[in-house]
């Protein structure tokens, strides 16, 4: 790495500045004089239809501070470690029963539509209170938005027709209100403190966010254990819960689903790793490189599960870091070892060169995964 | 050694709950972080300096531990 902050051109022809060390990617993310906010002119959008969906639809993710923080405490409370870890047995159950589906139907078989989307989407349903049955609806929706393959205009329909969705949850939650994420926020937006856009906004993001990136994560994550024997093979025979946790943190690090890194641009004249970087540029974060820099992380290309990894970036870092952290923690540390408890002999059931990655994606994944047991 | 909090910095990650959930705990109403004690002891300070590394909001300050 010896231009660790250099320019790179973007796909809309732009200029950035991709930080790519581990120390330098830290304190870009903890720095307020670096905006995340997408309506300033010049910032470095990941693809055309991120930049169409989140200039037309804000959330509190293209926020800066204090509007940021204000957004992002009304739904802090529905991701508390306390509030996550109730959900713990009753995820275990519905991934045993989801293993049982799977296992007794023909082989070989999809992962990601068998076990890693009925997952997450199940679980980030109940949080909200977005009844499960219509997951087809909104995985294929929030898999068109992120995708980075589709005209921009097609995403906006997609999120469009998503507000439309929660739309018509909202006002069935208004008439009668559950204990879950919507009815707390409608209860917000009749004191005022939300309008009904941006609560339909960030009903998208937490449907979206809380499905596709945990999914993703527990394709791939299956893939690489099998692609590592020796090191599924301990995690087997000591599948205690700081084992597993440990697991789970190192997998996040070694394959960084963010691997479009995070975006921000300067609104003021800063130095980052020695580089000077002016008010108005833009710089990308390379999340994957900093995840892999051999001073935080020795011998960063090994997947090694007993790693203390906890301080990778995956989740980001700063002010902006994943809010949905804790859940996606318990989903991934059920997952894992039930799926090769249950299934001992799971394997791949096509070339690894043949499986379809999604590269374009806004998130790293798979989009299916044939797999036999 | 002793640990410090700033609320108004933190953001609810929880990853100090997870890694030091006996020196620090998250408000019911928003999940801002609690701190249960200021003064850390023997078995506790490896945990206390790692969840002050982690904290994305670098709102944990340890006073008198070395890092």
């Amino acid at each position: 790495m010896e231009q660790p902050v250099s320019q790179v051109r973007l796909w809309n022809g732009g200029l950035a500045w991709m930080v790519t060390r581990y120390d330098d990617v830290r304190e870009v993310l903890a720095d307020p004089r670096l905006s995340s906010d997408m309506s300033r002119p010049g910032f470095p959008a990941h693809n055309a239809s991120v930049a169409a969906t989140r200039q037309k639809h804000r959330t509190f993710l293209n926020m800066d501070d204090p509007e940021h923080a204000k957004q992002r405490r009304m739904v802090t409370r529905d991701f508390m470690i306390k509030h996550v870890e109730a959900l713990r047995p009753r995820i275990q159950r519905h991934v045993d029963a989801l293993i049982d589906e799977f296992s007794a139907g023909p082989q070989p078989a999809d992962l990601v539509t068998g076990i890693a989307l009925p997952t997450s989407s199940a679980t980030i349903s109940e949080l909200l209170g977005v009844p499960y049955e219509d997951h087809e609806f909104f995985e294929s929706r929030s898999r068109t938005i992120s995708s980075g393959d589709v005209e921009p205009v097609e995403a906006l329909q997609a999120y469009e027709e998503l507000r439309e969705f929660l739309r018509g949850l909202v006002d069935r939650k208004r008439a009668e209100p559950a204990q879950d994420v919507i009815s707390h926020l409608v209860e917000l937006e009749t004191r005022g403190d939300i309008g009904i856009d941006e609560l339909l906004n960030m009903l998208r993001l937490l449907l979206g966010a809380g499905h596709e990136t945990t999914a993703n994560m527990i394709a791939l994550g299956t893939l690489a254990l099998l692609e590592h024997p020796e090191q599924l093979e301990r995690l087997r025979n000591d599948p205690s819960p700081q084992r597993v946790a440990a697991a789970v943190e190192e997998l996040l690090r070694y394959l960084t689903i963010s691997h479009f890194g995070r975006r921000r641009i300067a609104v003021e004249d800063l130095e980052i790793g020695g580089q000077t970087i002016k008010a108005g540029e833009a710089v990308v974060v390379a999340n994957d490189s900093a995840n892999r820099d051999p001073d935080a992380f020795p011998d960063p290309d090994v997947l090694d599960l007993e790693r203390d990894a906890r301080h990778h970036l995956t989740f980001g870092y700063g002010v902006h870091q994943c809010l949905g952290q804790p859940l996606a923690r318990v989903e991934l540390q059920v997952v894992y070892p039930t799926l090769f408890r249950r299934l001992p002999d799971l394997r791949l059931a096509a070339p690894m060169n043949e499986l379809p990655f999604k590269t374009h994606s806004v998130f790293y994944g798979l989009f299916s995964m044939p797999v036999a047991w | 050694m002793k640990v410090e909090v700033e609320p108004d910095k933190c953001i609810a990650s929880g990853q100090c709950v997870l890694i030091a959930g006996s020196v620090f705990d998250q408000n019911e109403d928003d999940g801002i972080v609690v701190l249960l004690g200021s003064e850390v002891t023997g078995g506790e300070e490896d945990a206390v300096l790692s969840a002050a590394r982690v904290c994305p909001a670098r709102a944990i300050h340890v006073l008198d531990g070395q890092r």
